[in-house]
């Protein structure tokens, strides 16, 4: 092969691929909108299509962070849109019963009784699914069900909307000319990053994921940590819901977050975590989330009707998990690059679900994007 | 109905030494979901009874209802009883659902064609539909859960796609279809009530009599025993799938009937009813184990919420929701305490 080391290096690195096609859905968008890349000041808050992207896009990275750590534990977490909405539902009927609507105290105590919620949601999710056992899919499907009742019973069946300034920061304000949700989410991942690679909890996790009852055996309390993950996941969703409901200055109990796991669990496929649970990268889940989103503000920009979002998601949906699949990868891939080089038939090295070691193959050069 | 919920759940708590073989006889035998799904559908008939007896509950039309406002559902629950008996998931149910709808209204309103021949086209489609994901999913090794969710987006974007508007069916065979009225003599059923107990016959025929059906229940019991048996266990799944995805087509057509319309935005969560139903209808979801009989029972208790919260006339439709989220997790731990039993 004429690659170079340095070449067959970048290619192999877990985030090359999700890296490589938010580039190029970047690329799209120049010959359409030429000023794509513009970042202007205006009234001391920058905007541009960029800044747009990520603050659209920053409750479902949120959500998708999240989800990663449940899904390292081989599990997933269906109630997250559930919980955004009642977490949003809890909030906003608490903030416009106030008399004073932007009293800055009322506003913290109504979003730490949303954030309370989410978390109790997490912690039924973690009960479920680590002492009683069940499927995380099925676990997690009553939250999904029952959540969105519960929300709509807060809000009485109404959309409820407020009029209130602090509250008003955390999704749509604007603090040091950036919106104020970006520093939230750098700091959610950053916090995440910090505990999972500075600590070994990370390698807990992965390797809960990995095996659940040979962790134990070793000493693991996977139990505790599986219960920490769906809290911390639906912490994450709490924090979301507190932003799309603050953007929106209202809350919707019908179509809060409606379709969110969805987008978030597709986030962390794109991203490279193996839905079988034992790896993770939050780096790679962040590029997957904002593919989703620059893929959904694309789709505008260059004019393609709308309603076609969903069937483009769909076929990007399809051709990761093909990719990831490594019976595709072998029938396609296999005959051409197959037994020889080994250089180009890890073509996508962000999926390989089938790697057994993944901890110390993946721990090592874990960073963020 | 906590009284039905409790039962099997005190039983199962009791030590193993002291009892009661017959206990433990109970909750091993894979009927009990059933039955208890049976007994808590007719506890909460009777206490509809006593409690709305003076505004009408009583009378035969009530319960004949239940079949005709559910029919649609019935249908792709036992299409998704299939998937789940072999150990996969269908997400795209409510989907296919909308975009039948959407598919033949177009057809019917936009394109002039007789409904006749738009049946099969949607049905057609929908197979195929299902056809394809069990195809990736058996090929490519990949996760039902994540194809079929492909298959949902996929789905509900076409409806889209047709058109973003919903369409009303003027078409007078349609609505003499939708019309049509089988005589009981105490009452009566639409055309897709009647649709709906054939679908449940063939398949409680297809699921307990042929090879195709154990075939089913093998490869969800334990897909590599199955293989090294030499069941053709790749075929069975794919079939398994294509079923889904024509009892869902069939379900959007009754759809489309019922409320003569297409809409990019029917059936949405429908895929979530379906599996409630055929969890509290006891089939297990981990596959190999439940009964199509169960389903019917599982889609009449929901419908029956639904009409003791009309009867009620105070309570929100909010209600539905949690009310199934409530009997959904009941339901999932009696079979959590059945599982673990059989195990030790």
């Amino acid at each position: 092969m004429t690659t170079t080391p340095r070449w067959r290096a970048l290619t192999q690195h877990h985030l090359f691929w999700p890296v490589a096609v938010l580039v190029a859905l970047l690329l799209i968008n120049v010959p359409f909108t030429p000023d794509f890349f513009s970042i202007r000041m205006t009234d001391g808050h920058l905007y541009g299509s960029l800044v747009s992207i990520v603050l659209f896009g920053s409750p479902l990275i949120l959500v998708a962070v999240g989800m990663t750590l449940v899904i390292a534990t081989g599990g997933i977490d269906l109630s997250v849109g559930a919980v955004v909405a009642i977490t949003g539902a809890l909030t906003c009927s608490y903030i416009s019963d106030q008399a004073d609507q932007s009293a800055l105290s009322a506003v913290l105590l109504a979003m730490g009784i949303g954030l309370l919620a989410a978390v109790v949601c997490g912690l039924w999710n973690g009960f479920l699914v680590a002492r009683m056992g069940i499927q995380p899919i099925i676990a997690t499907l009553i939250i999904m069900v029952a959540g969105r009742g519960v929300a709509q019973l807060i809000t009485d069946g109404q959309i409820i909307t407020i009029n209130s300034e602090p509250y008003k920061l955390i999704g749509g304000g604007y603090w040091l000319t950036l919106p104020f949700s970006i520093f939230v989410v750098a700091a959610v991942v950053a916090v995440t990053v910090a505990l999972t690679r500075r600590t070994a909890l990370g390698l807990l996790v992965e390797s809960v994921g990995g095996n659940a009852e040979a962790s134990r055996l070793v000493g693991i309390r996977s139990l505790r940590i599986k219960i920490m993950v769906y809290v911390f996941c639906a912490l994450c969703a709490g924090i979301a819901g507190l932003m799309i409901s603050s953007n929106t200055s209202a809350a919707d109990g019908n179509n809060a977050g409606l379709w969110i796991e969805l987008d978030a669990i597709l986030a962390v496929v794109i991203g490279g975590t193996s839905l079988l649970g034992g790896r993770f990268s939050i780096g790679g889940t962040v590029v997957g989330a904002l593919v989703i989103q620059t893929l959904t503000t694309t789709i505008y920009t260059i004019g393609v009707p709308t309603q076609t979002n969903l069937v483009f998601k769909a076929a990007v949906v399809i051709v990761v998990c093909l990719l990831q699949s490594p019976k595709f990868r072998a029938k396609v891939f296999g005959a051409r690059f197959g037994s020889g080089s080994g250089a180009k038939g890890s073509g996508t090295p962000a999926a390989t679900p089938a790697d057994t070691t993944p901890t110390t193959a993946a721990a090592p050069k874990m960073e963020v994007s | 109905m906590s009284a039905t919920t409790q039962t099997p759940k005190t039983q199962g708590s009791r030590t193993p030494s002291t009892t009661t073989s017959k206990a433990a006889r109970l909750l091993g035998d894979r009927r009990l979901p059933v039955l208890v799904t049976a007994s808590l559908f007719l506890v909460m008939y009777i206490a509809g009874l006593s409690r709305y007896q003076n505004y009408g509950f009583g009378e035969p039309q009530v319960f004949l209802n239940l079949f005709i406002d559910n029919g649609y559902l019935l249908v792709a629950a036992v299409g998704a009883t299939f998937v789940i008996l072999s150990g996969g998931i269908d997400l795209s149910v409510g989907s296919v659902i909308g975009f039948t709808t959407m598919l033949t209204a177009w057809l019917v309103e936009e394109q002039g064609l007789p409904i006749l021949v738009v049946i099969p086209i949607a049905l057609g489609v929908g197979a195929f539909g299902g056809f394809l994901m069990g195809y990736v999913i058996h090929n490519f090794e990949i996760q039902p859960f994540i194809v079929t969710l492909a298959g949902l987006f996929l789905f509900r974007g076409l409806c889209l796609v047709i058109s973003k508007e919903s369409i009303a069916i003027d078409d007078s065979t349609v609505s003499s279809m939708a019309q049509a009225q089988a005589s009981l003599g105490m009452g009566f059923l639409s055309v897709g009530a009647i649709v709906a107990l054939v679908v449940l016959a063939v398949a409680f025929y297809v699921l307990h009599y042929t090879r195709f059906g154990r075939r089913v229940y093998a490869i969800g019991g334990n897909e590599q025993s199955a293989m090294l048996m030499g069941l053709p266990q790749g075929g069975t799944k794919i079939a398994v799938y294509t079923v889904s995805g024509f009892c869902s087509a069939l379900a959007g057509l009754l759809f489309t009937l019922y409320i003569q319309s297409g809409d990019p935005l029917h059936a949405t969560g429908m895929e979530l009813d379906a599996i409630a139903a055929v969890v509290i209808g006891g089939t297990l979801l981990t596959g190999g184990s439940g009964y199509v009989l169960g389903t019917l029972f599982g889609v009449l208790v929901l419908g029956l919420i639904k009409s003791i919260i009309q009867f009620e006339g105070t309570l929100s439709s909010w209600w539905t929701k949690i009310a199934t989220g409530v009997l959904l997790c009941a339901f999932i731990l009696i079979q959590r305490a059945m599982t673990a039993r059989k195990k030790t």
